[in-house]
C-alpha cells in the first residue's frame, strides 16, 4: 500500500490545481473556445512549457530506477493517424458541450457535483462503445 | 495563518496552475515511470466491471497492474473535495466582461459553482446532456488514447507528432461544440 502514497499525493496536487485555477469550471472552458480570455491558454502553455523543461531534465535520468525501482523512459504514444484526428474531435465535441474533459470530471465528481456524476457515466458508457466498435474503427 | 488560509481558498493565476500541471510530466515518471493521464480510469473502470459474460477483449487485461492510475484519480478527487468544499472560493468565479455579456445573450444566468445552474441543477434536460456529452468525451478520449492531460499536455510536452494531431482535433470539436451546440441547447433550458 505504501507504494501509492505519491500516486496519491500527486492526484490530490493535481485535482486540487484544476478546481483552484477554474479549470474545471464550465465557464471557463466556454470562455476558452470563444477567445474571450487569455486565462486557459496561459495555463495550457505555462503547462506545456514547464512539462517540456522537465522532460529534458528526466532524460538525463533515463535508465536510472524511479521511487518503485523501476527504470525511468520518456513516455512514447501509439502510432496511428487517423483516430488522433476521429478521436480528438469527438472528445472535443463533449468538452464544448459540459466543458469538462475527464480530469475535471473526476474532481467534480470529488466534489460532489451530480451534473459531473452523470458525465462520468456517459463516458464510461462512451468508452464501453468505443471498446466495444473498435475493431471497426480506422486506425 | 489567515494568509494561507486565504490564498487555498482564492483561485489560482495561470501562471501558478499551469507549471503545477506541467511538473506532473516528470513527476508521474519519477514515481514510477508513469505516463501522465487520467482518462484511461474510464477503461479501468470498464474493465472492473465488464461481466465475464460479455467479454469486450478491449477490457480483458489484467487492470489490477494499472492500480496506481486508479489511485491518483481517487487524489484528484480528494483534492477536488479539498479545493472545492473544504476551501471553497467565497466570491463567485471571475469572468471576462466579454464572455459575461456573452452569456446574458444566451440567457444563461451564472450561480454558484462550475457548472452553470441549467446543467448542475436537478432537471432532465441537464442529465442527458451531461450524460450524452460524456459519452462523446469517453468515446473520443479513448479512440484517440488520451485527453487533455495525456495529448496536450505529456504528448506536447514530449514532442509528438500524433498527440499535436489530437490536439487539433480535440481544439477544433471543441470550437464547433461551443459556438454551434452549446448555445442553442442550453440556452433551450427554461429552468
Amino acid at each position: 500500500m505504501k507504494r501509492f502514497i505519491p500516486y496519491l499525493l500527486a492526484g490530490m496536487l493535481f485535482g486540487f490545481t484544476l478546481v483552484k485555477s477554474e479549470a474545471a469550471s464550465w465557464y471557463r472552458i466556454m470562455e476558452m473556445f470563444h477567445f474571450q480570455s487569455f486565462h486557459m491558454y496561459g495555463i495550457m502553455m505555462s503547462a506545456i512549457v514547464t512539462g517540456m523543461i522537465g522532460v529534458q531534465v528526466m532524460k538525463r535520468f533515463t535508465g536510472r530506477a524511479s521511487l518503485e525501482g523501476t527504470p525511468m523512459e520518456i513516455p512514447k504514444k501509439e502510432s496511428g493517424r487517423y483516430k488522433f484526428v476521429i478521436g480528438g474531435m469527438i472528445f472535443g465535441l463533449g468538452w464544448g458541450i459540459i466543458g469538462l474533459c475527464p480530469g475535471p470530471i473526476f474532481t467534480l465528481v470529488g466534489m460532489g457535483s451530480v451534473g459531473a456524476l452523470f458525465a462520468l457515466l456517459g463516458a464510461l458508457h462512451g468508452t464501453w462503445l468505443f471498446g466495444a466498435l473498435r475493431k471497426h474503427l480506422p486506425e | 495563518m489567515d494568509t494561507l488560509i486565504h490564498w487555498l481558498q482564492s483561485p489560482w493565476p495561470w501562471y501558478v496552475a499551469g507549471p503545477i500541471i506541467g511538473l506532473m510530466v516528470p513527476l508521474m515518471i519519477w514515481i514510477g515511470n508513469r505516463s501522465f493521464g487520467i482518462s484511461s480510469n474510464l477503461r479501468h473502470l470498464c474493465a472492473i466491471s465488464q461481466p465475464k459474460s460479455i467479454g469486450v477483449e478491449f477490457f480483458q487485461y489484467n487492470w489490477r497492474e494499472q492500480n496506481w492510475s486508479l489511485v491518483f484519480a481517487i487524489g484528484a478527487m480528494l483534492g477536488g473535495f479539498l479545493a472545492g468544499v473544504v476551501f471553497a472560493n467565497p466570491e463567485p468565479i471571475s469572468l471576462s466582461v466579454a464572455f459575461l455579456t456573452q452569456l446574458a445573450i444566451w440567457n444563461i444566468p451564472i450561480g454558484e459553482g462550475f457548472l452553470p445552474p441549467v446543467l448542475f441543477g436537478f432537471y432532465w434536460q441537464s442529465f442527458v446532456i451531461m450524460f450524452v456529452g460524456g459519452v462523446l468525451v469517453g468515446f473520443g478520449t479513448r479512440y484517440a488514447s488520451g485527453c487533455t492531460s495525456g495529448h496536450a499536455i505529456t504528448g506536447l510536452s514530449t514532442m509528438q507528432a500524433q498527440s499535436l494531431l489530437a490536439v487539433l482535433g480535440i481544439f477544433a470539436g471543441g470550437l464547433i461544440a461551443a459556438h454551434f451546440i452549446t448555445p442553442n441547447l442550453i440556452g433551450g433550458i427554461k429552468p
